[in-house]
């Protein structure tokens, strides 16, 4: 209520009720007048709202634009992650890329805080809004590698670790990658 | 000696007793099949209105539009666990629900729904008793009922529940005295304290017209007496979880329930008896006109409750000792002096 109108209340009796009265009234004119709206509730199961991309919801592995795993294992996630659900094991390809032997994520211990994204070096880890998760036994939450992997790049498509990384794979020997200066000889002292 | 006559009375007398009983266990039983079934349904119209008043659906899940809400909720009531706390006075704690409900249900039986009907040459009345008396029935029983609320919250031996239960102790025994009192001009119109009087005299004009003073302080009291918003101070359930029925599951809990819904048809009813000619009306038959006048002052309970906050407990004596017993006392001398003069 503005301040103007506060002052015009009268103080009488009867000017006092008069207001009480116009103002109940005025407040079962409100609820009235809500009967008859269309009610705003979007009803969950058949309107599911599209939600945005960055929206906190089950975890993901997601894969380079070559259709690779971006995975390295690094165990990064693992360590910054506050409820200890991520764990992995690590392991080497003949070429020299790592990649997780093994890789798990117990659903029914993620806060979904979203720390395992940040601390990802390769954009491997995300979270997706497929919030939809719900199970009666609590060991089908315990979601393998297989389970985790997704066939796409999820909110980072064109990006593809091993082509910025430095590490000799099949892509390319040091000096090979985007943005990445040739190897300076450490021998000579020349620019 | 002829005993031919003899066996001819003796038929006339046991044809009228069970003609009677057979009336009786009829009307009782349609009488508490309506209210129980009201009671289940009114339930569900308060939360779907309640619902639409604040912009959303209220329960549509259970059933086309919800209708199987009622079913659902009492299954769910029965197979509750039935707790009862350690630390409660145990035969009082399991007798209060019941206090509620009984003399919710009772009070229903002295109020008429129909003109009187003639079956097989006997006239039966549309009425489960016709006490002259059944003014003073009805807050006897309302009294009464304010056991169910104080006991209960009394022998939960939870603070929560004795505040509750002494608030509602408080609130009903002020507020009957409003209550009484603002009938007292409807039993001066009619002259007489039988329900069924008091809706006959309403044959021409319903006293709300006569009598809107009245009416205002009956329908005012009548929310406190049942507790409702705005006077659902035992019950807070801000400030004192539940009040009264806090430490009650199950089916003692779906009894308080029950008993809040069926005071409020019989206080629906009450006020249709008192000022809106009780089954009188044009073109349906009475009970149905009983029924409608009975909905139509709890959809008006419901919009109360979804527009008006709770009042204070100050706020809730003063207004019931300073505001509506002097308007009561007040009515009931103009009155006279009108009936007077």
């Amino acid at each position: 209520m503005r301040v103007d109108l506060i002052d015009k209340v009268p103080s009488g009796a009867i000017g006092t009720l008069w207001e009480g009265t116009k103002a109940i009234a005025a407040g079962f004119a409100t609820t009235l007048k809500h009967v008859f709206r269309p009610p705003i509730t979007e009803e969950y199961p058949e309107f599911r709202r599209v939600l945005p991309a960055r929206t906190r919801a089950r975890i993901v592995l997601t894969r380079d634009p070559d259709g690779g795993e971006r995975c390295v294992a690094c165990y990064l996630c693992s360590g910054v992650c506050p409820v200890s659900c991520i764990s992995m094991q690590s392991a080497e390809r003949t070429d020299g890329r790592r990649f997780a032997a093994w890789f798990r994520i117990n659903f029914a211990r993620c806060i979904y805080c979203g720390l395992c994204e940040e601390a990802c070096p390769t954009s491997a880890i995300q979270l997706s809004p497929m919030f939809e998760t719900c199970e009666r036994d609590i060991l089908t939450l315990v979601y393998e590698k297989e389970d985790l992997l997704v066939d796409h790049g999820g909110k980072d498509p064109d990006y593809n670790f091993y082509r910025h990384a430095g590490v000799v794979t099949a892509i390319g020997g040091k000096g090979g990658h985007i943005d990445e200066d040739p190897p300076v000889n450490v021998r000579s002292n020349m620019p | 000696m002829e005993p031919v006559s003899l066996d001819v009375t003796v038929d006339m007398d046991l044809q009228i007793w069970i003609i009677g009983t057979i009336a009786l266990v009829l009307k009782l039983g349609a009488v508490l099949l309506f209210l129980l079934l009201m009671a289940a349904y009114l339930v569900l119209v308060e939360r779907k209105l309640l619902g639409r008043i604040q912009v959303r659906y209220g329960p549509n899940r259970a059933g086309k539009y919800g209708l199987l809400q009622p079913f659902a909720d009492t299954i769910k009531m029965m197979t509750k666990e039935d707790i009862v706390p350690d630390a409660a006075d145990r035969v009082i704690f399991l007798l209060a629900p019941a206090v509620v409900a009984i003399t919710a249900l009772l009070m229903f039986a002295v109020i008429p729904f129909g003109p009187d009907i003639t079956v097989y040459g006997h006239r039966v009345p549309l009425v489960v008793t016709d006490i002259n008396v059944g003014l003073l029935f009805v807050f006897a029983l309302s009294s009464l009922g304010v056991y169910g609320a104080a006991l209960g919250g009394w022998s939960s031996n939870s603070k929560y529940s004795l505040l509750g239960g002494i608030r509602g102790a408080a609130q009903m025994v002020s507020y009957e005295l409003a209550l009484g009192l603002s009938l007292i001009p409807v039993v001066m119109e009619a002259g007489s304290f039988s329900l069924v009087d008091i809706v006959n005299a309403q044959t021409q004009l319903p006293y709300i017209l006569l009598e809107p003073v009245a009416f205002a302080i009956f329908f005012i009291s009548a929310l406190a007496e049942i507790k409702r918003i705005p006077f659902d101070l035992p019950e807070a359930e801000n400030e004192l979880g539940a009040g009264f029925h806090t430490e009650y599951s199950g089916m003692r809990f779906g009894l308080f329930f029950l008993g809040e819904y069926v005071h409020m048809q019989v206080l629906g009813g009450l006020i249709a008896v008192f000022f809106l000619g009780g089954w009188h009306g044009p073109l349906l038959p009475g009970p149905v006109w009983l029924a409608v006048k009975i909905v139509l002052v709890c959809l008006v309970m419901i919009w109360i409750r979804g527009t008006l906050p709770r009042l204070r407990y100050d706020q809730l004596m003063n207004f019931g000792w300073k505001v509506l017993i002097p308007a009561a006392l007040l009515n009931v001398v103009v009155t006279g002096a009108r009936l007077l003069w």
